[in-house]
C-alpha cells in the first residue's frame, strides 16, 4: 500500500469522522488505528479506493472504541444516523486541523509532534525516532496536545502565523533518519499553499523549496559543512529552485510583504548567482533592512551585518556588528570572518577558536576550528 | 526542544548542603530519596519530556593508551579531584530556563533527616541536529 499516498488523505479522513460526529482525539486516535491496519494489509493487496478504505476502516475503528464506553451510547446512536458528507469540504477541514494541531495554547513540542500525527499522518514511533526520543515520551506529548486541544471547536478560524512557525520548526529540524523532516514540512506547507491564499504560507513554501534546494551541496560526503561560497552550485536542484522562485514571485505580487517572503527573496539571491562572486549583495543588504523593519529580530540584524561586509567592505560590516549584542549565537564566528577580510589573522584565527568552543552542533564546531586552524598553519608557514 | 544531561556527580561537583553520606541515612530516608527520583522521570514521562536515565556503578578507571601492550589504568588523573559520576538523565525540553527548573527540581530530592539534599547537578546541553539553515 502507498504509505505517502494514505498520510495525505489522513487530515481529509479526519475531517470526515469530526464532520460524523467524533471528537478529535477519537477521531485522530482511529485514523491512526487504520492506519496501522494498512500496513498490515501490505503492499500485496493494493487498494482501490484507498480513501474510501480510510474512512470506513477508521469510522469502524472508532464505532468500536465508542461502543467500549456504554455511557457514550446515546451519542453513539446519533453520530451513526449521522449523513456522509459531500467532497467539496474536506480541504476546510484540513485547514482547520492545521489550525487546532497548532493551537496557541500548545508548548512548541506539543505543536510540532501533533501536527505531524494529525495532519502529516506519521506514526509515533516515526516522529519519536525523528526526534530522537523514545516512543514513551513522544506518545505522551502527543496525548497530553490532544487533551490541551479537546475543548477547542473544531470550527474556529485559527492564526496562520502560529501554523506557519509550527511548520518552519520541523523543516529546520532536518533529521534525516526513516523520515525526512524537512521534506515533511514541503510536503505539508505545500497542501496548505494550495488550500489558503495567504502570501505568507507562499512565502514559507517558497523558502524551503528554496533552502531544500541547496541542501545536497551544503555538507561534504564526509559530513563536513560546505560554506556558501565553497559550495558546489551544480549540486543545487535547480527544478525546486525554479519553483521557489515562481512561488514567491506569485507571493511578492501581491504586495504584502511578510518576514517569510523577505527571507525567501534573500534566499531567491543566492540561488541565483552562478558564483558566489556574482551574489547581488547590494539587493541582499536591502532585503535585510526590510527584514529587520519587519520582525526587528537580532539574528536577522547579525546576517545583515555578513551580507554589508560582502557589499560594502569587511570595515563596513565590523562597524554593522559592533551595533549587535556580542551575546548573540553566531556573533564570534561573523566577526572572525570579517576580521579575517579585513587582514587581521590573529585576531580572526584567536575569535574562530572561540566561536568553535560556542557552537551547538558537531559540524559547525568542526569547521570553525578547522579555520582557526587553516589560519594559525599560515600564520606559522 | 533541546535536550540536556543531568549528570549527577558521586565525587567532584562542590558539597550538597545536607551532605550525609547515604549509608548513614535510615532506610526510610533511602527509600524516600529513591521515590522521589522515581517520581520524578515517571512525571517527565508524562509531560514527554524524558529521554533517558541510567544509574553509574560508582567504580570508575582512567585508561589510556601507552604503546603496545596493556593500557595502563589508574585511579584518576589526580587522586584528589576524582570526579565520579554517579547517573545520569537526559531530558528534551522546550529550553534551557525549563532544563534549569528540572535539575533543581531533581537537587530537592530528600535526604538525611528526610530534608532535600541540595546537591549540586550539572547541566550540559547536547550538541544539535546540523539544523537545515544556517546561512
Amino acid at each position: 500500500m502507498n504509505e505517502s499516498l494514505l498520510r495525505e488523505l489522513v487530515p481529509v479522513v479526519i475531517g470526515v469522522l469530526v464532520r460524523r460526529g467524533a471528537d478529535f482525539a477519537a477521531a485522530e486516535d482511529a485514523v491512526q488505528d487504520a492506519l496501522v491496519e494498512a500496513v498490515r494489509v501490505g503492499p500485496d493487496d493494493p487498494l482501490r479506493d484507498p480513501k474510501g478504505w480510510l474512512i470506513t476502516v477508521a469510522w469502524r475503528k472508532f464505532l468500536d472504541a465508542a461502543r467500549a464506553e456504554t455511557s457514550r451510547r446515546h451519542r453513539e446512536i446519533r453520530v451513526e444516523s449521522e449523513p456522509v458528507p459531500g467532497p467539496g469540504e474536506s480541504a476546510d477541514h484540513t485547514l482547520q486541523l492545521y489550525f487546532l494541531c497548532a493551537h496557541p495554547s500548545l508548548t512548541p513540542a506539543s505543536a510540532v509532534a501533533l501536527t505531524l500525527r494529525a495532519v502529516g499522518g506519521l506514526t509515533t514511533r516515526q516522529i519519536a525516532q525523528a526526534y530522537l526520543v523514545p516512543e514513551a515520551t513522544m506518545a505522551q506529548r502527543i496525548s497530553r496536545a490532544k487533551r490541551t486541544v479537546s475543548g477547542v471547536r473544531f470550527n474556529q478560524p485559527g492564526d496562520v502565523a502560529t501554523v506557519l512557525r509550527v511548520l518552519y520548526l520541523v523543516f529546520n529540524e532536518g533529521y534525516s533518519g526513516d523520515v525526512d523532516l524537512a521534506g515533511e514540512a514541503i510536503r505539508l506547507t505545500r497542501q496548505l499553499a494550495a488550500m489558503t491564499k495567504h502570501e505568507e504560507v507562499a512565502g514559507l513554501l517558497a523558502l524551503m523549496l528554496l533552502h531544500h534546494a541547496r541542501r545536497p551541496a551544503r555538507t561534504a560526503p564526509d559530513g563536513r559543512l560546505v560554506p556558501l561560497a565553497e559550495q558546489d552550485r551544480g549540486r543545487w536542484n535547480t527544478r525546486l529552485i525554479a519553483e521557489g522562485v515562481d512561488v514567491l514571485q506569485a507571493a511578492l505580487a501581491r504586495d504584502r510583504l511578510g518576514e517569510f517572503q523577505a527571507q525567501a527573496a534573500i534566499a531567491a539571491l543566492h540561488a541565483d548567482a552562478r558564483t558566489a562572486a556574482e551574489t547581488d549583495w547590494v539587493q541582499i543588504v536591502e532585503w535585510y533592512d526590510e527584514l529587520v523593519r519587519l520582525t526587528g529580530n537580532p539574528v536577522a540584524r547579525l546576517n545583515r551585518a555578513v551580507a554589508v561586509g560582502e557589499a560594502d567592505g569587511a570595515r563596513a560590516g565590523l562597524a554593522a556588528l559592533a551595533e549587535l549584542d556580542p551575546a548573540l549565537p553566531r556573533h564570534t564566528a561573523v566577526a572572525a570572518y570579517l576580521h579575517e577580510r579585513d587582514g587581521d589573522p590573529v585576531t580572526a584565527a584567536r575569535l574562530y577558536a572561540e566561536a568553535a568552543r560556542q557552537a551547538p552542533s558537531l559540524p559547525e564546531r568542526d569547521h570553525l576550528t578547522r579555520q582557526a586552524a587553516r589560519i594559525n598553519a599560515q600564520l606559522r608557514g | 526542544m533541546a535536550k540536556y544531561l543531568l549528570l549527577k556527580h558521586y565525587r567532584g561537583a562542590p558539597a550538597a548542603v545536607n551532605d550525609v553520606p547515604m549509608d548513614q541515612w535510615t532506610p526510610e530516608e533511602l527509600s524516600a530519596h529513591v521515590q522521589y527520583m522515581a517520581d520524578f522521570a515517571a512525571r517527565l514521562e508524562g509531560t514527554g519530556e524524558f529521554v533517558d536515565a541510567q544509574a553509574l556503578s560508582p567504580e570508575g578507571t582512567f585508561v589510556r593508551y601507552d604503546g603496545e601492550g596493556r593500557p595502563p589504568v589508574t585511579d584518576g588523573p589526580f587522586a584528589e579531584t576524582k570526579d565520579l559520576i554517579a547517573g545520569w538523565m537526559v531530558i528534551d525540553v522546550d529550553g534551557y530556563e525549563r532544563a534549569l527548573e528540572l535539575a533543581g527540581e531533581l537537587s530537592a530530592a530528600p535526604g538525611a533527616g528526610g530534608k532535600p539534599i541540595h546537591e549540586w547537578l550539572e547541566v550540559r546541553p547536547f550538541m544539535v541536529e546540523q539544523p537545515t539553515v544556517i546561512e
